[in-house]
């Protein structure tokens, strides 16, 4: 390795400081004392010589500049203090007995640097630069005031003064900074000096800091360097070729060819720069090097270096998949190298190659798999961690491999490293099917329950992402599902609860049948108070209290339901989920009045508002007569008069102490209960206290009200697409970015409560409604999706201007607002797109299928199938790539013009075709000229030589010319060149590969 | 590719840095910051990997210090693992025998050196 030879060097220089001041670790104030004093003593001799000479010596002999040991300390003149400046070392040493505290030394000794550095003794000035070198990298302190004074110092004939500036340079120069290009002659001469080091120096510093001008600019430098017979300098220049490259892709031109000469090298140092090189070029734009592709071969073959073996593989991953003939000459040796190496990081790099890129080639992918199993089995924590990465990549394309090594992965779960675990979730979720998800669930619920708190959640986070993926695509048994979100939301550490309450009401909205099953585990969560406390819980519980407000008629028993909501550990809840609870209790009072004062009251009733003819099972006890149950579900305790009384109290009390609540919305809702409880009562208790009959006659009008009440509230909510508004065309008359005053119209509408309003369908009960109607409109500002009737009264009116707020509703809701039969009815003309897709999504769907076991989800095609983002195969650095197959196809033109003529335009699948064709055409040619191939190959390269002399003086010429341009649009002419000579480019190319491959 | 090279005391104190990519200074103490809690709160006998920001960071610990390097998803892990014991390797012969108040005191040369063994 040669920069032992650097190192040496250095080492030899400093040796015997480094004993004296590392080892014995810090001197005492008290040891240090004499040699100050004779310092001192001595200081006026050496003030008389020279500053440059003083210095020299000082550097060569290392006792004066150990000896100056917080020198700075002391008082003296500004002569001394430059003499005797505090060194990088006694920086470190003082930064680490401070006492004054660390930022406080550190503004000192920046203070410090800054008066230090703009010293016009340049060994002064690169000790602060070097000081501040320090400051910037391990405490992060701005040092880009210091630019100009690292050119300075950069000027310094010596070597260390260079060595310093250099390393400043490369630590804070980017490409805004404004002296960069000053440094541009500074590099250019020490490229060219013939001191190898120098040398080599100024190309780790253009690694580093170029940009396009000094990339442009120093081409021809690093050209020349490219060949040079020194080693240590050439690997360099191989290296900067890179970032020469990324800035200024015309160096291409020039430098290409050498750089893929060096690809023949036999020194190892020198290949390792080149693939390397390479296989970062490779991975901007793989197609371009297709050709290069049996150089890589044979080093692949010939590789005696893992290292360099590692890249190589990784340029194959790269390139094999554009071009099948290789990958079937390349996987037996990747093969071969997996079978026996040692090295246990070139048999990843050959496993990851082969499951990357080979999986079509069976016998490679089985024996890869192999070689994962060891992993897998391996004590090593970061083989096994590689092995299950492996098996990852391999997921995707063999699931079979996963499932093989299930035992594995199961195991690994429990293994103690966070990383390990989390990987091994990964692939057990990838292998989840409709088949096995419910025993995968059940295995990861039970490591949940057993593990702690951040992998706990893990799980049950990729669990609920991974059975919602696809509108719960893998999902067969809701009910399972439905009892498997409640049994999640009981584990203690569970955080989710977010996404098990949109799940909750997700399932809810779109799957009809499992609604029952819904509500029963929605009830289980609701009814144990002590969930209440859990406030990761509040959330899944307000969607369990929606649950049951909304889906009561499955409820088995509504008066459990009141109960459960109204408890007083409901105080623990936030104010936003405690209004949720209100509302559902409001829905839960109104189903339970209306089944006992409704349907059981009067028959009629019930065959008008038939709207669940399968459930009316609830039998109602207002007398004897008992219906008969025929349905799945029977209730276990019957609504009677009693228990609506005793229920209608239970609200009072419960919510009479809300009505104080600071929260508007609590306070609202409550208020709207207790209103609604309030009108009522009077009836309810009368009833309770008289007559059958006599009852029924005085609560006709409270029935209306409940059977109003009811009737909104039953309406279906369906789920409505979030893009559906973008569907509905804006129709020709309506400019949508005028006429705003009409809002103020159709906001004054809202406010003003006209008896007109309510009496939908029910015209006669002016008294009685009108002061219900107080109630539902304070509702409505907070609730519009409850009020149908609101709603559909409204879209009648307003149908023109309703469409485009539905949209805002949809936002400003949790829930979709009401899928509302008006709409479809009165907004045909200019929502026929709306209304297709609700009708379409949600009517037909609907239909509860009994033979199908998977109930129906309903799908809303916009939001639900994410658009499919088409990739676009452009490369991503058109300049660099177009220019490297300029030079690696320009000149080679095997291709007869006919064909070429006839190409399609740069339509990369009509080039497809056109490479099947020309292999065909080409593998004959190859056939007829046999081996001499090859011979012609370097014929081509020594011609190629010349041209490219003659076209580096050009280039320079060019390149004065450009300077002399306006640098701001040269990169747009450069581009467009390249881009006319694309199409030209690409026939030789798709004729070209085939030659080399053969 | 190799983002940045950190070595990090057990005390979480920054003993060394070299960025390759483009990081500011602010971002820097950041990253600094998050890696040091992320790595130096691992126990011992776990995987030297760990995934960051979308990137990889390999770290291995020598005595007290941690040598981290940041690395891209598709590089591989075990060939940074070697690279970071050459290095070390390099160090201990260019220190006598290495340790951490050599790379406190002897920063500048160490900078070098890194340098030079990273560009191979």
């Amino acid at each position: 390795m040669s920069s032992s030879s650097v190192v040496s060097l250095i080492k030899v220089k400093q040796n015997p400081k480094r004993k004296k001041n590392t080892k014995n670790a810090l001197p005492s104030p008290i040891q240090n004392f004499p040699r100050k004093f004779h310092l001192f003593y001595q200081s006026p001799t050496l003030k008389n010589l020279p500053n440059a000479k003083f210095h020299q010596i000082t550097l060569n002999n290392q006792t004066p500049k150990s000896l100056s040991l917080h020198k700075s300390q002391m008082s003296g003149p500004s002569l001394m203090d430059s003499l005797f400046q505090r060194t990088l070392e006694d920086l470190i040493k003082g930064l680490r007995q401070q006492l004054i505290g660390e930022q406080a030394f550190i503004s000192k000794a920046l203070e410090e640097i800054r008066k230090e550095i703009k010293s016009t003794d340049l060994s002064t000035k690169s000790t602060a630069l070097l000081k501040l070198c320090y400051l910037s990298n391990l405490h992060f302190h701005d040092m880009s005031f210091a630019a100009f004074h690292a050119l300075e110092v950069l000027s310094s004939p010596r070597f260390s003064h260079k060595k310093i500036a250099y390393h400043a340079i490369s630590l804070s120069f980017h490409d805004s900074t404004p002296v960069l290009l000053l440094i541009t002659n500074h590099l250019r001469k020490d490229l060219t000096s013939t001191n190898e080091f120098e040398v080599s120096l100024s190309l780790q510093c253009l690694s580093r800091i170029a940009n396009v001008d000094l990339a442009r600019d120093l081409t021809p430098e690093v050209f020349t360097l490219l060949s040079s017979n020194k080693l240590y300098v050439r690997k360099r220049a191989v290296a900067v070729v890179l970032r020469v490259f990324e800035k200024y892709p015309d160096s291409v031109r020039v430098c290409f060819k050498r750089l893929v000469e060096n690809l023949e090298n036999y020194d190892p140092q020198i290949l390792s720069a080149v693939v390397g090189v390479f296989s970062e070029l490779a991975c901007k734009d793989p197609r371009s090097y297709l050709p290069l592709a049996p150089e890589f071969y044979k080093i692949l073959v010939d590789s005696k270096s893992n290292w360099i073996s590692i890249k190589v593989l990784k340029i194959f991953a790269k390139l094999a998949p554009l071009e099948p003939r290789l990958a079937n000459r390349v996987v037996e040796p990747i093969c071969d190298l997996m079978r026996k190496t040692g090295a246990k990081s070139l048999l990843f790099e050959c496993v990851r190659t082969v499951v990357t890129s080979f999986s079509e080639y069976e016998s490679a992918v089985r024996l890869a798999v192999e070689k994962i199993r060891e992993f897998l089995v391996d004590e090593d924590p970061n083989l096994k961690y590689l092995g299950l990465h492996a098996l990852s990549i391999v997921a995707s394309k063999h699931l079979w491999v996963v499932s093989e090594n299930k035992e594995v992965l199961i195991k690994s779960l429990s293994d103690p490293d966070p990383n390990i675990k989390i990987e091994s979730l990964r692939l057990v979720m990838a292998m989840v099917s409709e088949h096995n998800v419910a025993e995968i669930s059940k295995v990861l619920v039970n490591y949940a329950l057993k593990s702690d708190p951040l992998f706990c959640n893990e799980i049950l986070g990729s669990i609920l992402s991974t059975c919602s993926r696809n509108v719960y695509e893998i999902i067969v048994d809701f009910d399972w599902y439905v009892s498997l979100l409640g049994e999640m939301s009981r584990i203690p550490h569970c955080q989710m609860g977010e996404e098990i309450e949109n799940q909750f009401i997700d399932i809810g909205l779109r799957v009809k049948d499992v609604r029952p099953e819904l509500v029963r585990v929605a009830r289980d969560l609701l009814i144990d108070p002590a969930l209440l406390g859990n406030s990761f819980l509040h959330r899944v519980l307000s969607a369990a209290a929606w649950v049951s407000g909304e889906y009561v008629e499955f409820s088995r028993n509504p008066l459990e339901f009141m109960e459960a909501l109204l408890q007083p550990r409901t105080s623990l809840l936030p104010p936003s989920i405690m209004a949720i609870y209100i509302q559902s209790a409001f829905k839960v009072l109104v189903f339970c009045l209306h089944t006992c004062f409704v349907r059981g009251g009067s028959t009629a009733g019930v065959s008008a508002s038939a709207s669940y003819e399968s459930f009316d099972d609830l039998s109602v006890e207002n007398g004897a007569d008992s219906t008969v149950a025929h349905g799945q579900t029977c209730t276990s305790a019957p609504i009677t008069n009693e228990s609506i009384v005793n229920l209608l109290k239970l609200v009072e009390l419960a919510l009479s102490p809300l009505l104080g609540s600071h929260d508007v919305e609590v306070q609202e809702r409550a208020r709207n209960l207790l209103g609604f409880v309030d009108l009522i009562k009077l009836e309810a208790l009368n009833s309770s206290g008289q007559e059958e009959n006599d009852s029924e006659r005085k609560g006709v009008e409270a029935t209306k009200i409940i059977r109003l009440v009811h009737d909104a509230f039953s309406k279906e909510l369906g789920p409505v697409s979030l893009t559906a508004q973008g569907k509905v065309p804006v129709p020709d008359g309506l400019t949508l970015n005028e006429n705003l005053g009409d809002l103020e119209t159709i906001c004054g509408d809202i406010e003003l409560p006209s008896s007109n309003t309510f009496s939908f369908g029910y015209p006669s009960e002016e008294k009685d409604v009108s002061s219900f109607s107080n109630l539902q409109i304070k509702e409505d500002s907070g609730q519009l999706n409850e009020s149908t009737s609101l709603l559909a009264e409204h879209r009648k009116r307003h149908g023109l201007y309703y469409l485009p707020s539905g949209k805002s509703e949809v936002i400003s809701n949790d829930y979709p607002p009401a899928n509302d039969p008006a709409l479809q009815g009165d907004n045909n003309d200019n929502a026929s797109d709306l209304v297709k897709l609700t009708a379409e999504s949600l009517v037909p769907k609907r239909k509860p299928n009994h033979s199908k076991p998977r109930p129906v989800v309903v799908k809303l095609d916009e939001v639900d199938e994410k658009p499919v983002a088409v990739k676009q195969l452009e490369s991503r650095d058109d300049s660099l790539s177009g220019a490297v197959r300029d030079i690696l196809f320009g000149s080679e033109d095997i291709l007869p013009t006919s064909s070429r003529s006839n190409l399609p335009n740069s339509n990369r699948k009509g080039k497809k075709k056109q490479h099947m064709i020309t292999q065909v055409e080409s593998k004959e040619n190859v056939v007829d000229d046999g081996n001499s191939s090859s011979r012609r190959r370097k014929d081509h390269s020594h011609g190629k030589e010349r041209r490219h002399r003659k076209k580096n003086a050009e280039e320079r010429n060019e390149t004065d010319r450009k300077e002399k341009e306006s640098s701001s649009n040269h990169p747009r002419r450069h581009k467009s060149r390249q881009r006319a000579e694309e199409p030209l480019k690409v026939p030789p190319q798709t004729s070209v590969i085939p030659d080399f491959l053969l | 590719m190799i983002h940045f090279v950190l070595l990090i005391s057990r005390q979480g104190k920054v003993r060394l840095t070299k960025w390759y990519s483009a990081y500011s200074q602010k971002e820097r103490t950041k990253v600094i910051r998050e890696l040091s809690g992320l790595i130096l709160t691992r126990g011992p006998k776990l995987c030297n990997f760990v995934e960051w920001r979308g990137l990889r960071v390999v770290y291995k610990r020598y005595a007290s210090l941690y040598f981290c390097m940041c690395i891209d998803e598709d590089d591989n892990e075990l060939e940074i693992l070697e690279i970071i014991h050459h290095y070390v390797e390099v160090l201990d012969r260019y220190f006598g025998s290495v340790c951490e108040l050599d790379l406190i005191y002897n920063f500048h040369k160490i900078m070098m050196s890194t340098k030079v063994l990273v560009s191979e």
